[in-house]
């Protein structure tokens, strides 16, 4: 973990309610795709955590969607504003397990970390395959991006079939011959990808957090192999080891 | 050259600066950004005699200036405190810690008190009475002076460490409570803890927090805090550790002369995890600005 300054040098709308930042800075704790960033928001007492999706050198890209009162003021700011940052926290993705060829697939804002994963396991010479599941077609994003990282395979399911496949991003899955997958999104999804996949593979859960780096409890979880706090032994588990709620 | 020592209950600090428990857990996940021998001490992740998961999620809310949470004393049980995470305190933390313990029945509080007693590590028990008594009908020992004073009575007869009790702030009358616990053999009190709050989410029309209710800290609270340590350090005559929404070298001073002989600092270290670190490197640039160049000289310096 570190605590330093970033620079917004762009914050740009993707669709009606996702928006892109870039910031500049020290980057050097972001050493996994999957692991998340804590933002200290003027005017707002907790630090809002937002999964990376991707990191370039000094460059730091974050994909959010606009759905409360942080967010919101994330939405607002320029290129030019500082922000108070702690990088490196959580786990993230780990990619030892994948042989040849890694599904990946995200749902709404859990698609933004499937990016930086999707770039590392190509970079290892993985074939990737990513299925993006949306509700409708004006909120798809990021399609033709991890086409442009040469991934052998990008589907995009909606679950109103405004735009590719229609359902979910488990309707998408047939005759795709992966021996390892990587999935994030809600909850619902995650649960349906752990239903329908037959391999192992790697989730990242999203909770309600205070600290983000494993001080408060405020994010624990029950697994096979015991508590867990989703910010620091998470947010990604491994299929094995979920217990699900209710 | 700014004195910045105290004593508490017969045990020298560097400096009054103590991070709250339940918000630097068993240390090290903050040795791992700084050295934590820099603090006054420490107050552990609060133990109960048994390992606790706590309560299901969401546990934390935001709030103005503060937030809520609703952990439910997330702890590995007392056995595991002493086998696990103490020794691994010791790699990274030379001084005496104080030892946070909750339970559930008065046989719970004097249990755990009793096994970590032998530790050399533990300097105080810091003893955390707004727990239910699921002995008395759900109600916190920390809302009646007889029930306050049965647990400090509790803990007195298995150790010979300094004790401060730890209090609700959501009561009438906190005076009575504090002087009881004086009374049944406490060393020291120690306030505020967090006041009970709740936010309702607008888009589900449902509580933000899955136990509905929680504890409410953050600068918010801070006027309340500085209310009731005033009124608690003028009706007893042990120390008082003040607590509640402090997050700068002036808050600290602000404790202080309302009666604090140290200071805990709580949320703060959630959302800036230097929060400490700052305080204490602030505070005699801060003591230089108000005049003041011995902090036990300020302590109940207002009459």
């Amino acid at each position: 973990m570190q605590q330093s300054l970033f620079q917004i040098t762009e914050n740009t709308p993707l669709t009606e309610t996702v928006w892109r930042m870039r910031l500049t800075g020290n980057t050097s704790a972001i050493t996994v795709p999957g692991q998340f960033v804590n933002l200290k928001i003027g005017g707002l007492f907790l630090r809002r955590p937002i999964s990376v999706c991707d990191c370039v050198g000094d460059t730091l890209t974050l994909v959010y969607k606009v759905v409360g009162h942080g967010t919101e003021k994330m939405k607002g700011m320029q290129a030019g504003e500082m922000l108070d940052i702690l990088t490196g926290l959580g786990n993230g993705y780990d990619l030892t397990p994948v042989r040849e060829h890694a599904l990946l697939l995200g749902g709404g804002v859990g698609v933004p970390p499937l990016y930086m994963l999707a770039k590392r396991l190509i970079a290892e010479g993985k074939r990737v395959s990513v299925i993006l599941g949306f509700n409708t077609k004006a909120e798809v994003f990021y399609e033709e991006e991890f086409r442009a990282l040469g991934a052998a395979c990008v589907t995009v399911a909606t679950a109103d079939g405004s735009y590719g496949v229609r359902g979910f991003v488990t309707d998408a899955m047939a005759g795709i011959d992966y021996d390892y997958f990587f999935t994030c999104g809600p909850e619902p999804m995650l649960r349906a990808v752990y239903r329908a996949t037959a391999t192992e593979g790697q989730f990242s859960f999203e909770e309600r957090m205070g600290c983000g780096f494993g001080a408060c409890m405020g994010c624990s979880c029950k697994t096979v192999t015991g508590y867990k706090r989703i910010c620091k032994e998470g947010p990604v588990l491994k299929k094995e080891e979920i217990l699900w709620q209710n | 050259m700014a004195e910045l020592n105290v004593s508490l209950c017969g045990i020298s600090l560097d400096n009054p600066i103590i991070p709250a428990s339940g918000t630097f857990g068993f240390g090290y996940e903050f040795a791992e950004l700084y050295d934590i021998n820099i603090l006054g001490t420490f107050s552990f992740k609060g133990t109960t005699r048994d390992p606790r998961f706590g309560n299901p999620t969401p546990r934390i809310a935001e709030c103005t200036a503060g937030m809520i949470n609703a952990v439910g004393l997330q702890n590995p049980g007392v056995e595991q405190v002493i086998e696990r995470e103490l020794p691994k305190l010791k790699t990274c933390f030379s001084k005496k810690v104080m030892a946070n313990v909750s339970g559930f029945s008065v046989e719970d509080y004097a249990y755990a008190v009793e096994k970590l007693d032998m530790c050399d590590q533990i300097g105080w028990f810091e003893v955390n009475v707004s727990c239910p008594n699921v002995h008395g009908g759900g109600m916190s020992f920390g809302t009646s002076p007889e029930a306050a004073a049965e647990v400090t009575r509790a803990v007195r007869a298995v150790t010979k460490k300094p004790i401060l009790i730890k209090l609700s702030p959501n009561v009438s009358d906190i005076v009575s409570i504090a002087k009881a616990c004086e009374d049944a053999g406490a060393d020291g009190i120690s306030l505020i803890n967090t006041l009970l709050g709740m936010r309702i989410d607008l888009k589900t029309k449902k509580p933000v927090i899955a136990n509905k209710m929680g504890g409410f800290s953050g600068p918010a609270i801070f006027p309340v805090a500085v209310r009731m340590v005033y009124q608690v350090a003028h009706a007893v005559n042990i120390p008082v550790v003040g607590m509640g929404g402090v997050a700068s070298a002036e808050d600290v001073l602000e404790m202080m002369l309302a009666g604090a002989t140290a200071v805990e600092v709580g949320a703060a270290n959630l959302v800036d995890p230097y929060a400490c670190k700052k305080i204490i490197e602030e505070l005699p640039a801060a003591m230089a600005k108000y005049g003041i160049a011995s902090l036990e000289e300020i302590i109940k310096g207002v009459k």
